[in-house]
């Protein structure tokens, strides 16, 4: 399928990265993910399109966001230069918002009138909840009751803005079970709805589209780090649950041998234990529309997954990491809940920045290799959101105690 | 010919449609839920769909996610599925059975090998609710090897250009879901059903079987006087789970089959 010269023309036109990916939906769905297909198809190759993507990004997300250079954690850390890629400065806080800008337009040009949604820890919920307020369409969104309770300030603002959060008390009440109601949803309403899928995974088109609408990231990085050093990074590395964050920074860069790129994925109690890292300790499956690793039994039966970061509770990935991971382009690691959550408070002291708990897994990959690494070599970082949502989850999982004597 | 040929063959001499009869393989529990399928047959069930536990149901409605829920708690997986319907050919030889359920257990089991196991325990067909034809070229030449019939779905959102695609694949029976949506939730008209029906004639001389939203004996018969098969599930799951722990889990869904098969069997077309 893909051209042997680079590792970034996929998907083929079926949908599949190698063996990943795909478009495994009931048969309702089918004709409608055909009109996204053929829709986005169009939408991508009109300049209007994409005049209009960056007008809002600029002016309403606040793009380009910095490449900033944090001084005193290189410095912690002992090694590479460390730059920050600042989503957590997007409107809403998160890059989640990039997705958002390009899918509503789309569904704007496909005149669909009501927007539903997945969210985890309520990053996506609430960046949806924005563009619905924005252009004044309904907006309903699926949240697992137990995100529901670890991220109340994020469903507070999303009822702010006008949509409805519906509670999904099936399975462990998180992320997965969330996406299981609104593809119900989804079904039950194929006429008017359009569901806005928050990361690189679901049925064709959405992996391929959603990376594109986020590579503006790494395209930015690009400019940026040319700017400031004169050279392309020595690596890349952000946090991955989907994995939106991390293919938007990665793509850009996947043809360029010499940049190493890193993936980390959500440890969670520990890889033996609860924990959230598909690629480390799952085996390739079909769910949710698309074939990726997942966490399963031996009967094919889906496993819960855990991570202290709600965004990063899912048991699958994006299906185009699948493939990098098999091919080997990308590295993926893990970091574990302890881990996160000590890079969490080191960031904030040493940098002035809260940073979100997904994020914070990518930092606390970063300080572990950055010792390592010649003081020359250049690591970006994706700082991918902001950290004020999980101030209540750091509290009570350090106690203030810990928290006083840091 | 295969078991469907022949039901549907013999249902034709009878001028009759089929009644199909879904429970979930192992709800509550392996025995009550052997029990329940045992007793299908005599109950007035012609043809007979298992459901296959899967822990992410996203096509299923509140009735068949919970029928999944209790039968993975005790302990339900494919492999035991398997050995239900092997049992239950003990006993029966003449009745169609049907597979249910979502694609993951059957790929991460191999396809090829899980086809080969299946048509050994006696199934004759495979539903997969998340396999469209877009995909499923993995599968359906293994089930074509083994005599298992791959039952594709249409729904009110294939159109006529889709139609001729999924219908050339298909092969035991259509089954048409009669209302964009989950199971056990709204239904549709006759009206929409018997437009839906035709339509789908028009492109397969297979028989084709509606489900989705029947409940009732009364509707039950009305959608068999325009299709060839009245699918039945959530219903009767419901009506397994209300009597689940009691002396009637064996005996409450098979009276609510008995009466819907005295709805289809009334309803000569």
């Amino acid at each position: 399928m893909q051209n042997l010269n680079t590792y970034r023309a996929g998907p083929d036109e079926r949908g599949h990265f190698g063996i990943f990916g795909g478009r495994y939906v009931a048969e309702t769905l089918m004709p409608l993910i055909l009109e996204v297909e053929k829709a986005y198809a169009a939408a991508k190759g009109d300049p209007a399109f994409l005049d209009e993507f960056r007008y809002w990004l600029k002016n309403y997300v606040g793009r380009p966001n910095p490449l900033y250079f944090a001084g005193r954690l290189t410095e912690a850390f002992g090694g590479a230069r460390i730059y920050l890629k600042r989503e957590d400065l997007n409107h809403t806080g998160a890059h989640k918002i990039n997705n958002c800008i390009g899918q509503i337009l789309l569904a704007r040009r496909m005149g669909k009138r009501r927007i539903i949604a997945e969210t985890g820890a309520g990053q996506h919920g609430v960046a949806t909840a924005t563009v619905c307020a924005l252009f004044g369409l309904e907006c309903v969104v699926y949240m697992g009751a137990t995100d529901i309770e670890r991220q109340a300030p994020n469903v507070y603002r999303m009822k702010l803005l006008g949509a409805e959060v519906r509670p999904v008390t099936s399975g462990a009440a998180t992320l997965k079970d969330a996406m299981n109601d609104a593809l119900r949803d989804w079904v039950t309403n194929v006429a008017d709805t359009y569901y806005l899928i928050g990361t690189v995974a679901g049925p064709h088109p959405y992996p391929a589209m959603v990376r594109d609408f986020q590579s503006v990231i790494g395209e930015e990085v690009r400019a940026q780090i040319m700017e400031a050093e004169g050279r392309l990074p020595d690596s890349l590395v952000a946090c991955i649950g989907g994995g939106s964050n991390a293919m938007g920074l990665f793509h850009p860069f996947l043809d360029d041998k010499d940049v190493r790129i890193i993936g980390v994925e959500a440890a969670g109690f520990g890889l033996d234990k609860l924990h959230a890292a598909s690629l480390t300790g799952g085996k390739p499956g079909v769910l949710h529309g698309n074939r990726t690793y997942l966490l399963q039994d031996g009967h094919g039966q889906i496993d819960e997954a855990h991570s202290i970061s709600a965004g990063l509770d899912y048991p699958g990935i994006g299906p185009e990491h699948a493939w990098l991971h098999d091919i080997g382009r990308v590295e993926y690691a893990s970091v574990t809940d302890d881990e996160a959550l000590e890079a969490f408070q080191r960031l904030t002291r040493l940098e002035g920045i809260i940073p979100a708990l997904e994020s914070s897994h990518a930092i606390a990959h970063a300080g572990k290799i950055a010792g390592t690494l010649p003081k020359d070599h250049l690591m970006v970082v994706n700082l991918s959101g902001r950290g004020d949502k999980d101030v209540n989850t750091v509290a009570r999982a350090l106690g203030d105690a810990t928290l006083g004597g840091l | 010919m295969s078991r469907l040929g022949r039901r549907f063959m013999k249902l034709a001499a009878e001028d009759r449609a089929a009644l199909v009869t879904y429970t979930m393989a192992c709800d509550p529990d392996r025995a009550t839920s052997q029990a329940i399928l045992n007793g299908l047959p005599a109950a007035g069930a012609d043809i007979i769909e298992v459901g296959m536990p899967f822990t992410d149901p996203m096509a299923d409605g509140p009735a068949i996610q919970l029928a999944a829920q209790r039968s993975l708690k005790a302990g339900g997986s494919l492999t035991l599925t398997l050995e239900m319907i092997a049992e239950f050919r003990k006993a029966d030889d003449a009745t169609p059975v049907v597979l249910m359920g979502y694609y993951n257990p059957v790929y991460v089991w191999g396809p090829e090998k899980f086809c080969a196991d299946a048509a050994k325990a006696g199934i004759d067909g495979l539903i997969l609710v998340d396999l469209p034809p877009e995909e499923a070229g993995e599968l359906v030449p293994h089930c074509r090897a083994n005599k298992i019939d791959f039952i594709f779905l249409t729904t009110p959102t294939s159109d006529d250009a889709r139609l001729p695609a999924i219908v050339a694949e298909a092969s035991g029976f259509v089954y048409y879901v009669s209302i964009a949506g989950i199971t056990g939730t709204a239904s549709a008209s006759g009206a929409a059903i018997e437009e839906a029906v035709e339509r789908i004639r028009r492109h397969t001389p297979l028989p084709v079987c509606v489900g989705f939203g029947i409940k009732t004996p009364e509707q039950a018969a009305e959608v068999a006087r325009i299709a060839d098969g009245v699918v039945v599930g959530s219903a009767i799951v419901a009506a397994a789970a209300e009597a689940a722990g009691t002396d009637k889990a064996v005996s409450a869904p098979l009276d609510l089959v008995r009466k819907l098969a005295e709805g289809v069997k009334a309803a000569r077309r």
